[in-house]
């Protein structure tokens, strides 16, 4: 459960101006927007199969993101959407993907679990629980081995973190000093086992202690703390110091997936969240406060934040299928010519 | 009493070695547990120990010496006032004399012998140009050979797996690598092959172009998640964004008495998935042209080597950059009355098949496929629409085979052309045995190819 703190009075963190305080409202909220409305299509039929949803874990990819530099890295399982508008993606690019559309990142043929951007540096979107862990380490491997000063951030959830290719990665990413950011996404649920009954570890972060990993807990509610985290655990790496972990505490207030009832959390802990602890309000009380921004300017946010997943959704909707015969192309990566 | 000393083996594999030194002289006192001296196997020198006591009588087998075959008797160990020379002539008259405990088990001819001196030169080989310098080498040299030059050839390519680097290497695929590239493109891995699996195909996503080194197939279960979920997929999935030209490698299948675990052939599973290229060679010339092609491919590549095949000696073509194609069968021997279709290991029971039905008067025409994925149907189709009749040799299982999916494209494709049913010679269909005689009936063997071959041409 994220610690707790009372909803009034925190003061801005001195490691954040207003303008990125501000960017950092809108971003989380163009998340959380950008969800309700892939929420929607799914269930208007125009998203099929899995899509999982972001919505109460905003602070955690937006504070992160804010500590990354150009050329850093992020790979992730497949609660990814939020990662990929984080890092820069267009959101319309994401959202035809949903809905499996020649406009879609992986025109099509990825769907929401599934896309990539070499340009941006998100290298997934991967459905198998906890594989992204070794692919990440494997990403900073390549950046060492190149020789330059990038930063790889791996995310994966409190149900992965349980998996055994988490700690064969530690080990090799400790034993090699490869920069790499684990980000341990605790949201509490694995699915619908709550973390209590997977482990009896009182924390998953200090499991990176025996192969000689720093790292620590994280308010995850909080866009500035783990903006500050995520600073300090970059450091660690770029100054080849090897891994970091961090535990981000957070909540999602929706189902594990579109298709799950919530039976193994009552109502009340879900709106207690909501009410208390929400990362989109945090901000927005800090900015009123604060007089950093106006009624009048947050309401111009939003009304831009909407009309961008609003365009969003009509160009997943009026994106073609991919042409028929995209089911057998990129199969194979076209022939490295062959010296003679 | 007089004891013979036996050469020992002292490798799964082993079937010679170098007596590379004694270590004691003629008259010397000899304990149990002395090192006596000094044996080369094909992956490793070795200290061999005196189990039994003894004064030395008789060094039989000179230092120096290579292609000692296994219970070779090397030394005569005699008791105090015995005669050496009067004991020699004694010992070496029964065979029975060995003393088990002095020669590990005798090492098992589980690919029956090694290659016989075949008529069965390759019939065509347009890679090599006419004229070229060819040299003797072993497929262990060639795969050796394949990864320096193409080590040298890009810094991205780099060699990681376990025992790869210091230790040489398991099977010393990799000897003399760490020496020329250094710990930074040779790298030990712990054993953890699920992790190191996913780390060299995220590697691969972010530029580097890896040879995964697996100590033997059977351990790249672990990583088999990472193998078909991130490394063969990914393509498809980002729409061709985001490739993956990674190699895995290591010897595949039986090896020999290492029971279930240790002795299967993946040649089956890993063709059936798209995205995956799949090569199994046979020669060092296949073995080291297919490397450096999967090793430049944009593609993951799954590469089959063979332990028993490690050792084994073929004419290699003295070239600056000899490579070979994937997809393109090699045509080891033209024949008229059957076809004959295998790859890797198998093709060593093929072409063995093929000599002895040679004197039976039967011509056999035997395809070595090279590569399973892309496979090369249009040969094998082709080469049936002459002879008529089809049989497949592997020694992976029969259910969901090689040869069971050749069968269905020869059914499909030259139903109008085929005389008999495609037979498939395949292991059998049960975990492999540990006992020799139990391992040996596990195997496809020579006899049941043509015995099947007998079976198509109706003799």
């Amino acid at each position: 459960m994220a610690t707790r703190r009372s909803t009034k009075k925190t003061p801005a963190k001195s490691n954040v101006s207003k303008e990125e305080l501000l960017e950092y409202y809108r971003e989380m909220l163009l998340i959380r927007r950008f969800e309700e409305k892939a929420g929607q299509l799914y269930g208007m039929g125009l998203i099929g199969g899995f899509c999982h949803l972001y919505i109460g874990q905003e602070a955690v990819v937006v504070g992160l993101e804010a500590a990354a530099k150009d050329g850093d890295k992020r790979v992730t399982s497949y609660r990814d959407h939020a990662h990929m508008l984080a890092c820069g993606m267009d959101p319309n690019g994401v959202m035809a993907e949903l809905t499996g559309r020649e406009g879609g990142y992986s025109r099509g043929k990825g769907g929401s679990m599934h896309m990539f951007s070499k340009e941006k540096h998100f290298y997934g979107g991967h459905g198998i629980v906890a594989a992204q862990v070794p692919l990440g380490a494997g990403l900073a491997f390549a950046d060492k081995y190149k020789g330059n000063d990038n930063v790889t951030f791996v995310y994966f959830g409190d149900g992965a973190a349980n998996q055994g290719q988490v700690y064969e990665t530690y080990n090799m990413a400790e034993l090699w000093d490869l920069p790499v950011v684990f980000v341990i996404e605790n949201n509490q649920y694995a699915m619908g086992t709550a973390v209590k009954r997977s482990t009896k570890s009182p924390s998953l972060w200090e499991r990176g202690a025996a192969y000689g990993i720093p790292g620590e807990e994280v308010d995850g509610m909080d866009v500035m703390a783990v903006k500050a985290a995520g600073e300090k655990a970059v450091a660690h790496c770029r100054a080849g110091k090897g891994p970091y972990i961090l535990e981000v505490m957070t909540y999602r207030y929706r189902g594990h997936s579109m298709s799950d009832p919530a039976k193994y959390r009552t109502r009340e802990e879900v709106q207690k969240m909501r009410e208390e602890r929400d990362a989109i309000e945090h901000v927005r009380e800090i900015l009123l406060q604060g007089k950093h921004a106006t009624e009048d300017d947050l309401k111009g946010i939003d009304k831009e934040i909407k009309a961008v997943v609003n365009e969003s959704a009509e160009f997943a909707k009026d994106s073609p299928l991919p042409a028929v015969d995209q089911l057998y192309t990129d199969i194979y990566a076209a022939e490295i010519p062959q010296e003679a | 009493m007089a004891t013979e000393v036996l050469m020992p083996a002292l490798s799964p594999t082993m079937e010679e070695g170098t007596l590379a030194k004694w270590l004691v002289k003629e008259g010397d006192t000899v304990s149990s547990g002395d090192i006596m001296a000094e044996i080369e196997t094909d992956k490793a020198t070795m200290e061999f120990e005196a189990v039994d006591e003894g004064i030395m009588g008789k060094i039989l087998i000179a230092e120096g010496t290579e292609g000692v075959k296994v219970n070779t008797p090397i030394a005569i160990l005699v008791e105090e006032g015995e005669d050496a020379d009067a004991a020699a002539s004694s010992a070496s008259a029964p065979a029975e004399s060995s003393a088990p405990a002095e020669a590990p088990a005798p090492a098992p001819e589980t690919s029956s012998a090694p290659v016989p001196a075949v008529a069965s030169v390759p019939a065509e080989d347009p890679e090599i140009p006419e004229g070229t310098e060819m040299k003797k080498t072993t497929v262990r040299e060639a795969l050796r050979d394949a990864m320096a030059e193409e080590m040298r050839r890009e810094g991205a390519v780099y060699l990681m797996g376990e025992e790869v680097a210091e230790y040489q290497g398991a099977y010393k695929i990799s000897q003399g690598l760490l020496d020329e590239f250094g710990a930074k493109r040779v790298i030990d891995t712990p054993i953890t092959e699920h992790g190191f699996a996913g780390i060299a195909v995220g590697s691969a996503m972010g530029g580097l172009k890896p040879i995964v080194e697996f100590m033997t197939f059977n351990f790249a279960m672990q990583a088999m998640d990472q193998i078909i979920n991130s490394a063969a997929k990914t393509l498809y999935m980002s729409g061709g964004q985001m490739g993956c030209p990674i190699v895995f490698r290591g010897p595949n299948g039986a090896a020999a008495r290492v029971a279930a675990q240790h002795s299967q052939d993946y040649a089956a599973w890993f063709m059936q998935v798209p995205g995956l290229k799949v090569a199994m060679p046979y020669s060092a010339a296949d073995a080291k042209g297919l490397l450096k092609s999967a090793i430049r491919d944009p593609n993951p590549v799954i590469f089959l080597e063979n332990e028993i095949l490690y050792g084994r000696s073929f004419d290699v073509p003295v070239m600056d950059d000899f490579t070979v194609p994937f997809g393109k069968a090699r045509i080891w021997r033209e024949g008229t009355d059957v076809t004959i279709v295998s790859f890797g290991i198998g093709m060593t029971y093929a072409l063995q098949a093929a000599d002895k039905l040679a004197e039976d008067g039967i011509s056999a025409e035997v395809v070595d496929l090279r590569t399973l994925r892309p496979m090369d149907t249009d040969t094998v189709i082709r080469s049936v629409m002459k002879t008529n009749r089809c049989v497949t040799v592997e020694e992976g299982w029969p259910q969901g085979s090689v040869g069971g999916y050749i069968s269905a494209v020869l059914m499909q494709q030259a139903f109008d052309y085929l005389d008999a049913p495609v037979i498939n010679c395949t292991g059998k269909d049960v975990p492999m045995p540990y006992a020799e005689n139990l391992e040996k009936l596990a195997l496809v063997t020579t006899d049941e190819v043509i015995a099947a071959v007998k079976q198509v041409t109706y003799r």
